[in-house]
């Protein structure tokens, strides 16, 4: 069994090394010049305002996509007004953004809405901002995140089947109503993982902001964009501030995915 | 539906559209560029020794983490997903915390002659980090419905351990290795948070593509971004296909 | 409800699964739609329901067209092949829902519910939820639940595939008694003759989505309407060369005749034991098995084999004895027609062999 010891013994090295090393350093980084510091470094001008700025790109962007995701999902698997062909299609496009670099993500943005596109400068001319200003941003991260949702509901929807949809429309239950009592139900944890998925991709997400907001500060930073500003600016403690507040949430958030994860496989 | 249209296939329709508005010329002289050529190149061949070097961890810790029961193996298990559920920059930052010139680690790679951060390794490690997940959870579930009667079966005719485990397991465990590895590449290919902060972005040296992507971006040259970024859209989307190949011909076995 | 259903067609894509169905159901009646897996026989079933459209043809219930009508507003109840019920509500959630989507009172649906609980011997377990239950009770359940709006119609698509054979027989007479206690028109699907024959008052046989025929159990298998019919319901061997059965060699003068006998067609006894001698021919004993209530017996008539049985409190006959073998009638047919006859020679035995 000393096999058995070597592989589990280099799995814990692998962890420690990769994981749990870097998180205790960086929790350890931000109180390194002292509590007061790290307090000063949070409580930054910029530093709040790039939290808030996080915090309502996450709360708008996990609400659309969730809406959306949810739709899309029942579309993709419930539709039958779609051809096979183009549901194939949709299908593989849905997958798009994960294979698209944040920053080509933004980049599409500045060049599709940007002040010198057409679109762009209609939207100017109204008086609504959309590069460099929180629509943008929002839209970016909304491209990002989007398969997230329609990629966890979809295998649930396929696996419970259309069989207790069709039950309940034979005992006259209309769509709307059937969704809520039947379909919701099955889905639900599978909604929660997807949200909990989304909300960590779009806290997260730096590339693609960074190339939409410009980062410019007190205005559209967000925190990851400030984390690499600090970086950048060699203030590496504020860095590390901001940085722990998000590691923290993250692993908030991953214990939420172990336990809506849990919760699907229950059901 | 016109929701999922205008975000997902307007823009990358946009930026095809934009890469060639030029003229194929004006595409080709982006592309032919020395730094940006060498930009692809270099994220290119990075990226495939991170997916190697995933295959092999990953292969292994998936394995571990399925077959053996031991303390702490449901922790380690939900810390999988730590890079998911991280801030790519956070990781960037703490990739520079532990390796850079002040720390233990990048102390003592100096001394013996080796630099770590703002060199080619830190890149490799920002890598590895951020798509640490794709293989293990790619192989996981086919770990999981693998039958531990096909192993003993191959007991029982007289294979041995290591003859098992080759002829049975690892190619029940191949696809999903194949699948998550092109998963890692090409989230490897396009990783940006994490690289930015450690690459140290030294054109032609360690600067990336998506980085010099960035770059272009920020010194106003929105044609030259275009053109790297359809031709690393190009061969994310070749993966993609070739990922969802493999999987549809799993599920239709 | 009466049913009339005309021309009914149904692709899917190039797949033509229903061609050109047509027939009639009386109020009441207890239909039982038999044929081989993926034959149409669903297709058709969920036709009816309005959960899949018909390509052409007409659906019509009680005189008028329900082609346009959605499967809610039909007053149909269908129980699915796996039940499909809901895993996340109770039992008595379960029968509920349709009284709850018909907005009845609460003391109105808690009558009507524990009324069905109680009809479909399920008292008790009201509380429980579906993966609690064994495939039997889930089956009421899903028979409550489609009863519970008190629908014109039942439709139940293979209502026993998923459960144990040896509750099987049980849970069947258990349906049919009440179904003709509620007394409502239901329509199941099954590719098990022998469920239909013993269930069903009426067959409508279904193969490669056409409607074979349709009859009862008793008429379909005296007189099958077409050699598909004859060979799938009961047992049966095709002889395709009449020359060596007795009685039988001229039977046709046209080509490509082929006979179909069942078991009961023959007649098997050792010499002396059959009267009509003059119809007899010789035959010999090939294999004999044990069937529990009756010996099968392997024949083998010149080069052509037949099967038959044999009470157990005849003689016991071995492998290799010769018997007489008397073929009362055969079923004949070809690639025009079909048709029934009758052994001439034991219709007209010629007097002076007696």
């Amino acid at each position: 069994m000393s096999i058995r010891r070597l592989w589990i013994g280099l799995t814990y090295v692998v962890f420690g090394l990769l994981l749990i090393v870097p998180l205790i350093q960086i929790a350890v980084g931000a109180w390194s010049d002292g509590a007061q510091s790290f307090v000063d470094a949070l409580l930054r001008p910029q530093s709040l305002h790039a939290l808030m700025m996080t915090g309502i790109i996450v709360v708008v962007v996990t609400a659309i996509n969730t809406l959306f995701g949810v739709m899309l999902a029942l579309y993709l698997v419930r539709g039958t007004w779609l051809g096979g062909k183009i549901k194939r299609l949709l299908n593989s496009i849905v997958d798009l953004p994960f294979a698209v670099s944040p920053v080509i993500g933004g980049l599409m943005i500045v060049l599709l809405l940007g002040p010198n596109t057409i679109i762009g400068a209609f939207f100017e001319d109204i008086g609504f901002k959309v590069v460099y200003a929180l629509p943008g941003m929002i839209l970016a991260t909304l491209f990002v995140t989007f398969p997230i949702m329609v990629r966890e509901v979809m295998p649930v929807l396929q696996e419970i089947g259309s069989q207790q949809e069709e039950a309940a429309s034979m005992m006259g239950a209309y769509p709307w109503y059937t969704f809520w009592m039947v379909t919701w139900p099955s889905i639900r944890f599978g909604v929660i993982y997807g949200v909990v998925l989304t909300v960590a991709r779009s806290l997260g997400e730096f590339g693609a902001v960074l190339v939409v907001s410009g980062n410019i500060m007190n205005k559209t930073q967000t925190a990851t964009t400030l984390v690499y500003q600090d970086v950048e600016n060699f203030n590496v403690v504020a860095a590390n501030g901001v940085a722990l507040v998000l590691a923290a949430f993250s692993v908030g958030l991953l214990l939420l995915m172990e336990w809506a994860k849990k919760r699907k496989e229950v059901h | 539906m016109l929701y999922f249209v205008c975000l997902i296939v307007l823009p990358i329709c946009g930026i095809y559209v934009q890469s060639l508005s030029e003229g194929w010329s004006a595409f080709w002289e982006s592309i032919a560029e020395p730094l940006a050529w060498k930009a692809v190149m270099l994220t290119i061949k990075l990226a495939v020794i991170a997916t190697l070097i995933n295959m092999a961890l990953g292969t292994m810790i998936g394995w571990v983490l399925i077959r053996y029961r031991f303390p702490g193996r449901t922790i380690l298990n939900s810390l999988v997903d730590l890079p998911f559920a991280l801030p790519t920059a956070v990781g960037g930052l703490l990739i520079l915390l532990l390796l850079g010139p002040g720390s233990l680690v990048g102390g003592l790679a100096q001394a013996i002659g080796i630099q770590i951060v703002f060199h080619e390794p830190a890149i490799v490690v920002a890598m590895v980090f951020v798509t640490f997940p794709f293989v293990i959870r790619a192989i996981q579930p086919l770990l999981e419905e693998l039958d531990k009667s096909e192993e003993e079966a191959a007991y029982t005719l007289g294979a041995s351990k290591a003859k098992t485990f080759f002829q049975v397991i690892l190619p029940t465990m191949a696809p999903g290795i194949a699948s998550g590895a092109m998963l890692a590449f090409s989230r490897g290919l396009a990783e940006f948070g994490a690289v930015v902060l450690v690459a140290g972005n030294i054109p032609g040296k360690t600067l990336v593509a998506s980085v010099f992507i960035f770059g272009e971006i920020e010194s106003n040259n929105p044609q030259g971004a275009a053109a790297v970024s359809v031709l690393l859209l190009t061969l994310s989307f070749l993966i993609l296909w070739i990922v969802s190949m493999i999987q549809s011909r799993r599920s239709g076995q | 409800m009466h049913i009339e259903v005309r021309g009914l067609n149904k692709s899917f894509g190039d797949f033509h699964a229903v061609k050109d169905v047509s027939f009639d159901i009386e109020k009441g009646k207890l239909i039982g739609l038999l044929g081989p897996s993926g034959g149409g026989k669903t297709s058709i079933l969920r036709m009816l329901a309005g959960l899949e459209t018909p390509s052409s043809g007409d659906i019509v219930f009680h005189g008028k067209r329900v082609n346009d009508l959605p499967p809610q507003e039909r007053g149909i109840g269908f129980v699915f092949q796996n039940y499909a019920l809901f895993k996340h509500m109770t039992v008595y959630d379960n029968v509920a829902f349709g009284l709850k989507v018909k907005k009845q009172s609460k003391e109105q649906i808690r009558e009507r519910v524990m009324y069905l609980v109680e009809l479909t011997g399920l008292k008790g377990f009201e509380h429980r939820y579906p993966h609690q239950l064994s495939g039997g009770q889930r089956q009421r359940v899903a028979f409550a639940r489609a009863l519970a709006p008190e629908p014109q119609l039942l439709l139940l698509d293979e209502p026993f595939a998923a459960i144990d054979a040896k509750i099987r027989s049980e849970l069947r007479t258990w349906l049919k008694d009440l179904i003709e206690s509620v007394g409502i028109t239901s329509i199941f699907v099954t590719h098990d003759q022998e469920e239909a024959i013993e269930v069903a008052d009426e067959i409508m046989i279904i193969s490669k989505g056409r409607l074979e025929q349709k009859g009862s159990p008793w008429d379909i298998y005296k007189e099958p309407a077409t050699p598909f019919v004859a060979s799938f319901i009961g047992e049966s061997t095709i002889v395709e060369d009449l020359s060596e059965l007795k009685g039988f060699e001229h039977a046709s003068s046209e080509s490509g005749t082929k006979a179909l006998i069942r078991p009961e067609y023959i007649e098997l006894g050792k010499p002396g034991e059959i009267k009509l001698v003059s119809a007899t021919m010789p035959a010999v004993v090939k294999h004999l098995h044990f069937r529990g209530s009756e010996w099968m017996v392997e024949l083998e008539v010149g080069s052509t084999k037949l099967i038959t049985y044999r009470s157990l409190e005849k003689d016991v006959l071995h492998p290799g004895e010769q018997v007489n073998v008397l073929l009362h009638r055969a079923y004949l047919f070809n690639d025009s027609r079909s048709w029934i006859l009758e052994n001439p020679l034991k219709v007209d035995p010629m007097p002076m062999f007696i």
